[in-house]
């Protein structure tokens, strides 16, 4: 497969992903606006700053308030990961590749463009709630869509890999947004607010369900930040997408399970091996919001020796040279 | 009754014989939309735009600074072909096609069609297609121009003319297999009660013609398309292309030449490319050999061309004959290397370098023509009826400055086909592009583009100047 073709399957699919991600993050945060006391704005501070874009943003609009941090997340199309600039990415990837994704794909990456498009130019703002819903749905669609239409080769594996690796990496954002939640006063702690906050945090993964079947108690916060990095079976949490993302690897290069021959094998089996015989009480111990850190840190890390290892269109006298 | 105040006035008209008559093949058709309401009509019409548009068929104006995709505008009424007709164009296409690469073969190799007289060498030199580098080539089986897509026109009386023969990169067939997938859920009945002849055998065609190029001794070979890019204005054909034919759809950066052959970079390493179809132009393709500033061509291509490593459709070097100079010359190049007489007659054309055309040309401004000898899509045109005597001031200026650049052709009145525009059917002038490949032998794909001036009264049909298209109906015989 040609590496231009595996970049923009690989890239397509993330910038879907992380599309569909922002709208989670910010539905939910709409959300739980609504349940907050009158007159709080901090709830849509930590928003950009998980996303690790607080300095462009106060770049552009000054003040944080709800409307500008919403515009900026959804129809800014100077700001790269905006949930419009995320589709107009995608789509320019998809119609590099149109031959090689099925026609289906397309449309669907079509039809997703347009519908934020449209909401963007429209005079009127939109129902953010429906259409967060709709973004994720429009998502999913595409989801399924890669899955029943597209031969599972190649490609679609550096499809796979693209969207764990993004997945994982927007999962540590998520959880850490309630490390950025400054609470009104230390007594807030594990009262209702506090349960409230963890259980939308747990909606914008659609976990709360899931996790409500795995722990019976009360929602707290160690045991959310367990089901959302380390359960081997719920698809958004972390160890979950590494484990899906090694795999894909593994059917691209071909290299047996459990062994490596290149440096992205090695760090994304040496990242999924840790996470599997990790105890939260140790992720707890040295502090989640710098454990996340670190583990947002490793999951680039992977992204950037998959574009050294497969991607890199190397300049001619560097060829020659050997 | 839809049709009952069409007026096909003095044109010659594709569906009607005169007011209120059909053309025998159009009778079906016509009886259809005269039993659908108007409203309906326009729902179809309005289906069929948004699927196309769903489909991506779209295409990027360059001059257009938001880099946004329009779609080609498309109308519900095809342009029909009887058959006999079509067996015409059929036949006086091959014979042009032939004639056209054996002129190539020659005026690339020995030369003879200028040492016999019949062409001059200086208008060979001096046309922009033309590239001395090419000289002595021999591609694989002695074809230079594997996809055609010449322009024909009808005039008052029916006749049909060529206007141009397109031996670069003709493009616009992706319309025609789209164009005919929208029509048959438009007019599902009429193709059930009409023959018309089917057009999707092109994509396997096209390919039967890019293999037949792969050396006899290579069993695994790799056939790639090569686009500029998806800001090309073509991009999506391309894409189209690749997909139907199941080939790589590659760009330049995607390829490198290394120990002497063509390779492109893959997620497993290099691998050797066998079969180009290129979509870019000779000037693009290799700056080594061409044009040294092209950041979209693959350096020292040519060489692995030169040394049979490599197939190239079209081969390096056709665009000699698009040149409109060199075009005027193709009833000579028939009668001399096929030794018949062309079934296709070109439209009249004035070679300005000429001093006693040029005088009946500068005299005639007003009712002429004019063109650019080494332009396409419409630009660089000078239509004298339409224009003002300013702009015919300046036609005459850049005539007399540069002669061997301009030629001047009568204003012809386009046959027209009825068009749905906005309630009402109106006659708009129509040209057509049919699709001739050149593999183990000729063939010419029933059907074609039809390319249609969507503005009232206007003779230009190009995509980038307003222009629409329509499906084309050839019958069986």
């Amino acid at each position: 497969m040609l590496s231009r073709v595996a970049n923009s399957i690989y890239w397509l699919n993330r910038y879907i992903e992380r599309a569909e991600n922002i709208a989670r993050f910010s539905d939910v945060n709409f959300n739980m606006s609504l349940d907050m006391p009158m007159g709080m704005v901090q709830q849509w501070e930590p928003l950009i700053m998980t996303s690790g874009d607080r300095t462009l943003f106060i770049e552009r609009y000054g003040k944080v308030t709800p409307e500008k941090v919403i515009h900026f997340l959804t129809f800014d199309e100077a700001y790269p990961n905006s949930i419009l600039s995320c589709l107009n990415s995608a789509r320019e990837n998809a119609r590099s590749v149109r031959e090689i994704i099925s026609s289906e794909m397309w449309e669907q990456v079509n039809n997703f463009y347009h519908f934020v498009k449209d909401a963007a130019k429209s005079d009127k703002v939109p129902n953010w709630p429906s259409f967060f819903k709709q973004v994720k749905l429009e998502s999913h669609l595409f989801v399924g869509i890669t899955d029943v239409t597209m031969t599972h080769n190649e490609g679609w594996h550096f499809g796979q890999l693209g969207r764990f690796l993004e997945r994982a990496e927007k999962t540590t954002r998520i959880l850490d947004v309630k490390y950025f939640i400054l609470l009104p006063s230390v007594r807030d702690i594990g009262s209702t607010l506090d349960e409230l906050q963890w259980a939308a945090l747990l909606r914008s993964a659609s976990a709360y369900e899931m996790y409500r079947k795995q722990d019976l108690q009360r929602i707290n916060p160690t045991a959310v930040a367990k089901f959302l990095l380390l359960d081997p079976e719920f698809p958004r949490s972390i160890r979950f997408c590494i484990h899906w993302a090694e795999r894909s690897l593994h059917q691209i290069t071909g290299t047996p399970k459990g062994t490596w021959c290149n440096p992205v094998e090695r760090n994304l089996g040496k990242l999924r091996s840790d996470l599997d015989y990790l105890m939260i009480d140790e992720v707890i111990g040295t502090g989640l919001h710098q454990f996340l850190d670190a583990l947002q840190g490793r999951i680039n890390n992977v992204d950037d020796c998959v574009f050294k290892m497969f991607f890199d269109l190397k300049p001619l006298d560097m060829i020659n040279g050997g | 009754m839809k049709f009952s105040n069409y007026d096909p006035g003095q044109f010659y008209d594709e569906l009607f014989e005169s007011r209120g008559v059909p053309r025998a093949d159009a009778q079906t058709l016509i009886d259809r939309i005269e039993s659908l309401t108007m409203p309906e009509l326009q729902r179809r019409q309005r289906a069929a735009q948004s699927a196309l548009f769903k489909m991506g068929v779209t295409f990027n104006v360059y001059s257009d600074d938001q880099g946004t995709e329009k779609i080609f505008p498309f109308d519900i009424v095809p342009r029909i072909v009887s058959a006999s007709e079509w067996a015409t164009l059929d036949k006086g296409l091959k014979q042009r096609i032939e004639a056209l690469n054996q002129f190539l073969a020659d005026i690339y190799g020995d030369q003879k069609i200028i040492k016999d007289g019949i062409i001059p060498a200086e208008l060979i030199e001096s046309a922009s297609g033309f590239h001395k580098v090419c000289m002595g080539l021999k591609p694989p089986k002695g074809i230079w121009c594997h996809i055609t897509g010449s322009d024909l026109v009808r005039d008052r009386n029916g006749n049909w003319l060529v206007l141009e023969d397109n031996l670069r990169c003709p493009s616009g067939v992706s319309y025609v297999l789209e164009n005919r997938r929208v029509m048959k859920s438009t007019f599902p009945q009429v193709f059930q009660q009409v023959p018309i002849r089917p057009v999707e055998e092109y994509p396997g065609r096209l390919l039967d013609t890019l293999t037949n190029l792969v050396p006899d001794h290579i069993t695994d070979a790799t056939v790639a398309l090569l686009s500029p890019g998806i800001y090309n204005s073509a991009y999506f054909e391309h894409s189209f292309l690749a997909q139907q034919m199941g080939v790589e759809l590659v760009e330049g950066r995607d390829l490198v030449v290394i120990d002497g052959f063509l390779q492109m970079r893959t997620t497993k390493g290099l691998r050797r490319v066998d079969v180009l179809y290129r979509r870019i132009d000779d000037d693009f393709i290799d700056p080594t050999a061409f044009r040294s500033d092209s950041l979209l061509g693959i350096p020292g291509l040519m060489d692995v061309y030169r040394q049979g490593r490599l197939g190239l459709a079209n081969a390096l070097g056709t665009g000699v004959a698009d040149d409109k100079v060199i075009y005027a010359y193709v009833p000579e190049m028939i009668r001399y290397y096929l030794n018949e007489e062309p079934l296709l007659s070109n439209v009249p054309t004035y070679l300005c370098l000429d001093p006693k055309q040029q005088d009946h040309v500068l005299q005639n401004l007003d009712k002429l023509v004019v063109k650019a000898a080494n332009e396409s899509g419409g630009y660089g045109m000078l239509i004298g009826p339409h224009a003002t005597p300013e702009e015919r001031e300046e036609f005459a200026l850049k005539i007399k400055a540069n002669p061997r650049n301009y030629i001047a052709q009568p204003t012809l009145d386009l046959s027209r086909v009825p068009t749905l525009i906005e309630d009402e059917f109106q006659g708009c002038h129509v040209d057509l592009r049919p699709y001739v490949l050149y593999g183990k032998d000729i063939f010419v794909n029933p059907g074609g583009l039809t390319r249609v001036a969507l503005k009232k009264g206007s003779l230009v049909v190009n995509s980038s100047q307003g222009g629409g298209s329509k499906d084309t109906w050839v019958i069986s015989e």
